[in-house]
């Protein structure tokens, strides 16, 4: 039971994460992703009168039980099993932090930042409202997240999933180096 | 239910992503400042793994359990790409989260990020609804 508590080194939790790419193809010729199911949530609970949420979303529903699982996946990971010790983050990442105000490391989030008192201020209200909208909007703009053009595009060799995945990294990097230092420091 | 085999695979996959820090907003920070391997790694031995899978599977023509001949993902270029991608960046260095994670976050107990991932849904709604005007 030890392994469930400690945290999983990059060889261990990558080449599982790969295998999710053929488990579901050999199942039912599913192809990985994820963002997609943000769409079909749409379109099952408020289509309106928008072209883009009216298809058949129940078609594609094995999607949302892969979200439903990796939702039970979190919490046997995390809650259940959730690993005692503080994240073991590289000395300088520690000092960065640190040096922005965010005291506790313990969990997998900063309870300081993402909590409900400071989602009704302006830097909770960015990071959660502003940085949730931005993912779901990007994502579907770029037509794939990280699994579906990150990991599923670019195991099928699709180039524009690496020009996705590059403008992924190019974005976060921008922001975690010139933007969130400013916002931490609302 | 045929469709409980895919919930299952969630399981595990959302536990390697737990368990493997990937949905940690602290990783997701020391990624972007380029200051630990770790994120990289997982990257870097997911994908292979998904190639080299894919390409056993079509070398040996496989069928998938229903039946199907596998074929594997066409993703085509559209102008959407790289403006969508960026703006996806800017959300992930934010909320430390990619949709997957999201999820994932939410089993973890962090509740407050079913405010991010509500957002989220808003922010593909008016995605949805702008659609018509934005280049693709």
């Amino acid at each position: 039971m030890d392994f469930l508590y400690k945290p999983w080194p990059w060889y261990v939790a990558g080449p599982i994460i790969g295998l999710s790419v053929p488990a579901l193809l050999l199942m039912g010729n599913k192809k990985l992703g994820v963002s997609s199911t943000l769409r079909q949530i749409c379109a099952a609970c408020y289509p309106a009168n928008v072209p883009f949420l009216h298809y058949d979303w129940k078609k594609d529903s094995w999607n949302l039980f892969l979200v439903a699982g990796i939702l039970i996946g979190g919490f046997v990971g995390g809650t259940l099993f959730a690993n005692p010790e503080p994240t073991h983050l590289s000395p300088a990442t520690v000092d960065l932090l640190h040096r922005q105000g965010i005291e506790n490391l313990n969990g997998l989030m900063p309870v300081e930042l993402f909590n409900w008192h400071t989602l009704v201020s302006v830097k909770g209200f960015v990071l959660m409202v502003v940085g949730g909208f931005m993912v779901g909007f990007g994502t579907r703009y770029a037509r794939g997240c990280t699994s579906g053009h990150g990991i599923m595009g670019l195991a099928a060799l699709q180039w524009p999933s690496l020009l996705a995945t590059v403008s992924f990294f190019v974005g976060g990097i921008l922001f975690s180096y010139f933007v969130l230092p400013y916002v931490l420091a609302l | 239910m045929k469709n409980l085999k895919y919930m299952l695979v969630g399981i595990v996959f959302g536990l390697a992503l737990t368990k493997g820090e990937a949905i940690s907003w602290y990783r997701i920070q020391e990624m972007f400042h380029f200051q630990s391997f770790h994120m990289y790694g997982i990257f870097m031995t997911a994908v292979p793994v998904g190639a080299l899978s894919l390409w056993i599977i079509r070398k040996l023509e496989l069928r998938s359990a229903d039946g199907q001949l596998i074929d594997a993902p066409v993703k085509p270029y559209h102008r959407g790409i790289i403006p969508g991608g960026l703006i996806f960046g800017f959300g992930w260095a934010f909320t430390g989260a990619c949709p997957g994670p999201l999820y994932a976050q939410v089993g973890a107990g962090y509740l407050v990020t079913i405010v991010t991932f509500v957002s989220a849904l808003a922010g593909t709604w008016v995605y949805a609804r702008l659609q018509p005007y934005l280049p693709s």
